[in-house]
């Protein structure tokens, strides 16, 4: 299995509309695919005979600030029968305070791991991932505002009584 | 006793204030409530297993805070971690007391500055009567924390003595 192949194969498999781009320079290389295709995407690579992406190794997400204006999802895809890893990156764009969240389709209904994964990237940088079955903050306690690795992110004066200041 | 019974061949007798006699009980069975929180619990661990051996100076983890007379708060306290621990104090009978162990409990240690979740002292939630520095600090460290309380509460008034 290369690269090359499952760029084509997905880009076979999926409308001629979607265009999969590539990150050649990421370790392992990376395919980049738009926000609403992800779980699309995903399918396709865990079900293909020769692909076989039965092993998610890691769901992370990252803040590019407010003046990119996007926020990334990367997914750690590992091939068991093939030996073979695959980098995934969604951009969405960054949402203002007063908006809603910037939302990603789920893919914990492919891999268990995911589910974990995604409640992080939605307590930590506040991405919604549209239907997840329990999306609830997974560290921070619940009544904690806000998504603290945002980079304009500003913590409370105080919690529960407790002065946060240094 | 032994001491005396030698010299006189007769049963010993110590006279002491009552007040003495359970101030030396105190700092000499101080049961610390089992719970750690960081990497500074697994120095604490050290402590208690067999090589530092807390038992001889009479530490033994209790697993009720009904039961306990000392919090040893070993590691990073987090905002959600930190009403559990006021609970946790709140529970336990007086005379109570605390040692804070490590950076973190004292005063937020390395994440003073961009710790968001961190509460920047343990003392910011129930009051502490020993810190002990260090990240972690090291077994000994601990005992000394502990020696030190007993120290403390040797030195504590008895009721006469405030009056």
């Amino acid at each position: 299995m290369e690269f090359a192949s499952i760029v084509k194969l997905l880009q076979e498999k999926l409308d001629s509309a979607v265009s999969i781009e590539t990150d050649m320079d990421a370790t392992p290389q990376a395919i980049i695919v738009p926000a609403a295709y992800i779980a699309q995407v995903c399918q396709i690579l865990q079900e293909d005979s020769s692909m076989y992406f039965d092993y998610l190794a890691c769901i992370t997400a990252l803040d590019n600030g407010p003046e990119a204006g996007t926020l990334e999802v990367i997914y750690n895809l590992y091939s068991i029968p093939y030996n073979f890893q695959l980098m995934i990156k969604v951009s969405v764009a960054r949402n203002k305070p007063e908006e809603p969240l910037p939302s990603i389709p789920s893919v914990s209904h492919l891999w268990q791991a995911a589910n974990w994964h995604e409640r992080e990237a939605y307590d930590l940088l506040g991405i919604h991932f549209t239907g997840h079955p329990d999306l609830r903050r997974i560290l921070l306690p619940t009544d904690w505002k806000g998504h603290p690795l945002r980079t304009d992110y500003v913590g409370p004066a105080s919690y529960h009584g407790i002065s946060t200041c240094e | 006793m032994d001491a005396i019974s030698n010299k006189t061949g007769e049963g010993g007798v110590i006279m002491v204030a009552l007040e003495d006699l359970l101030n030396w009980a105190e700092r000499s069975s101080l049961w610390p409530i089992t719970f750690g929180l960081a990497c500074c619990a697994i120095e604490m661990m050290g402590a208690y297993a067999s090589h530092y051996d807390l038992d001889r100076l009479g530490v033994i983890p209790r697993n009720s805070p009904r039961q306990a007379d000392v919090m040893i708060v070993s590691g990073t306290v987090t905002f959600k971690m930190a009403d559990s621990i006021r609970r946790l104090y709140d529970q336990m009978p007086e005379p109570r007391y605390v040692i804070s162990m490590g950076s973190c409990a004292n005063c937020g240690g390395p994440y003073w500055q961009h710790g968001y979740h961190v509460v920047k002292g343990v003392d910011r939630i129930i009051p502490v009567d020993v810190y002990v520095p260090g990240c972690p600090p090291r077994p000994e460290a601990l005992i000394g924390g502990i020696l030190k309380l007993q120290e403390k509460i040797k030195a504590k008034l008895t009721h006469s003595q405030l009056q």
